[in-house]
């Protein structure tokens, strides 16, 4: 097959855009093995900066809590997730699409306003500010994912086979149990990812419900970099970045969401 | 379709759906609420037992011609924005539905998407230990070219725009992406064997099918860019003041959260304007 040149620069198109959004977390990675504080070149390799940031207990105990707040997230917005797509899938009832469209609105808005809006509720019914807000918060953001992820995976299943266990003699729960979880098991896993992500990323909502001294990862990395960065910030964001790519790699290869057709 | 007939069936229903939706009010609904009418008041009750209702955070956006400037300063961020992304993914989102084929396809394709998932605020924070002076990318421009250029691109608004661009442009890619993966090529095959050339299939088939998919991505773009406080924080510096960041201040460091609460409203208004104008051509994607 010949090649035209408006293939090749095609080519040439997505491979700059590859290396316009790899670059810059190649170089973070590579200058949090380099000696120099203030990522002065030539590199010298070193892991100075893994040994302080493991030293470091604020770092440490903000990346423990932000850890448990994604797990916490995770099964609670799962579980009422797949919940509300089951019931979505099942049933026709007045209002429905209402429902559906009321999903959008925690996705559409910017975080901004949905952060600040939490807070200022929260403080106004005594919630305030600490762990509890940050969690209330994230389990709505990731909610809508979850629900939109499992109804796709829900789009695809064949009521008959519902209704032919039924008429075998099995009750509701048994079917919903047996036939339709493990139909929709690769939908909840990848939902269950994306719900992980969206929590352990999380940054504009976590910063304004988050208490001073009582914060998540990306609110101390933020507060560190405006005080003026250091090459520990850099060994913590690297390893937040290898663990969420790895944890989206997983979730699209469990979903056709952004994969293959 | 289940039916609603049996009492059991409709208690079935309200006990799946009910958890996750009341959550939602919770988190969500109740506290945008809450906020339309903070934005009313005079003080915090919390705060002040004196507190009363008054127009005045919204006069205050009105009068005081800062706010007027410092939105209209990010609604232009967020039209350079969405623009350079539609310039640099659309094509790319072309090249890969209509010229890779097979799995280098979707390898590719999950490789442009993946960093979208990464933690922005860290995307963010690279871009600053790529710009600042005597940097990485001032270094390397100095070894390709014989002369000596600074570029003193940290603390600019450009380098606002780059984190921006970086941070969003696999949305547009996504959505541009799946429209046209829709389109069939047998119609791109029967206009080429009529004599169409390559700019024409563009012009006349490829463009006009996937202009939905196009604009949702374009919507995905500007509205948080529209709201956005932390990249302009981190890149832009003294530069970097915008309609996000003084929100940002109301709520984090002067605490006049009513003002901060009418012009978040203010936002939500101009995004909801925003989402209403782009929806008679989104509605005809989901058709």
């Amino acid at each position: 097959m010949t090649r035209s040149p408006l293939v090749l620069l095609g080519r040439i198109w997505l491979a700059l855009i590859l290396v316009f959004l790899y670059a810059p977390i190649l170089v973070m990675a590579a200058m949090s093995f380099n000696a120099s504080p203030f990522y002065q070149l030539p590199f010298e390799f070193s892991t100075t900066w893994y040994a302080k940031m493991a030293g470091n207990q604020q770092i440490i105990t903000a990346a423990i809590r932000s850890v448990l707040i994604a797990c916490a997230t995770t099964v609670v917005a799962t579980v009422l997730g797949t919940a509300a797509s089951v019931a979505l899938f099942r049933y026709d009832f007045p209002g429905k699409r209402i429902l559906q469209v009321l999903l959008f609105p925690p996705i559409a808005i910017p975080w901004l306003i949905t952060g600040t809006a939490m807070l200022v509720f929260f403080f106004a019914v005594g919630i305030g500010r600490g762990t509890p807000a940050v969690l209330i918060g994230h389990v709505a953001l990731a909610l809508p994912y979850v629900i939109v992820t499992v109804s796709a995976r829900l789009s695809s299943f064949d009521v008959t086979l519902e209704e032919a266990a039924r008429s075998m003699g099995a009750d509701a729960w048994t079917v919903l149990r047996r036939v339709t979880l493990p139909w929709i098991a690769p939908g909840v896993v990848a939902g269950a990812l994306f719900a992980f992500a969206v929590s352990f990323d999380q940054f504009v909502v976590s910063y304004f419900l988050s208490e001073p001294g009582d914060s998540t990862l990306p609110v101390l990395i933020y507060t560190a970099i405006r005080k003026g960065f250091t090459p520990e910030i850099n060994a913590i964001s690297t390893i937040i970045v290898t663990v969420s790519m790895a944890v989206m790699f997983l979730a699209t290869r469990y979903s056709k969401f952004g994969g293959s057709r | 379709m289940a039916d609603l007939e049996t009492p059991a069936e409709r208690r079935r229903l309200f006990t799946l759906l009910s958890p996750a939706y009341l959550w939602l009010t919770v988190a969500v609904f109740l506290p945008l609420s809450a906020m339309l009418f903070f934005s009313f008041l005079t003080d915090m009750p919390q705060d002040a037992p004196d507190w009363g209702v008054t127009l005045g955070n919204y006069a205050e956006f009105l009068t005081n011609p800062t706010y007027a400037t410092l939105l209209r300063k990010s609604l232009t961020l967020a039209f350079t924005v969405t623009g350079f992304c539609i310039l640099i993914g659309y094509p790319c989102a072309l090249v890969l539905a209509k010229s890779i084929k097979g799995r280098s396809r979707e390898a590719l394709f999950l490789m442009v998407i993946l960093p979208f998932w990464s933690n922005s605020l860290v995307r963010i924070f690279s871009w600053a230990i790529v710009l600042r002076g005597n940097g990485v990318l001032e270094r390397a421009v100095n070894w390709l070219l014989p002369f000596d250029v600074r570029l003193n691109l940290m603390f600019t608004t450009d380098a606002v725009v780059i984190g921006l661009v970086h941070s969003y442009l696999p949305y547009v890619i996504l959505t541009s992406y799946l429209a046209l993966q829709a389109v069939d090529d047998d119609l791109i095959d029967a206009a080429r064997s009529m004599g169409a050339s390559k700019l024409t299939i563009l012009r006349r088939i490829l463009l006009p099918l996937s202009l939905p998919g196009l604009l949702a991505g374009a919507v995905l773009v500007f509205v948080p860019v529209v709201g956005s406080f932390m990249e302009p924080r981190i890149l832009g510096g003294r530069m970097g003041t915008y309609y996000g960041t003084v929100i940002e201040d109301q709520f984090v460091a002067v605490y006049n959260w009513p003002l901060g609460a009418a012009l978040s409203f203010i936002l939500l208004a101009v995004v909801i304007a925003i989402l209403a104008a782009a929806s008679p051509v989104l509605k005809r994607a989901q058709t």
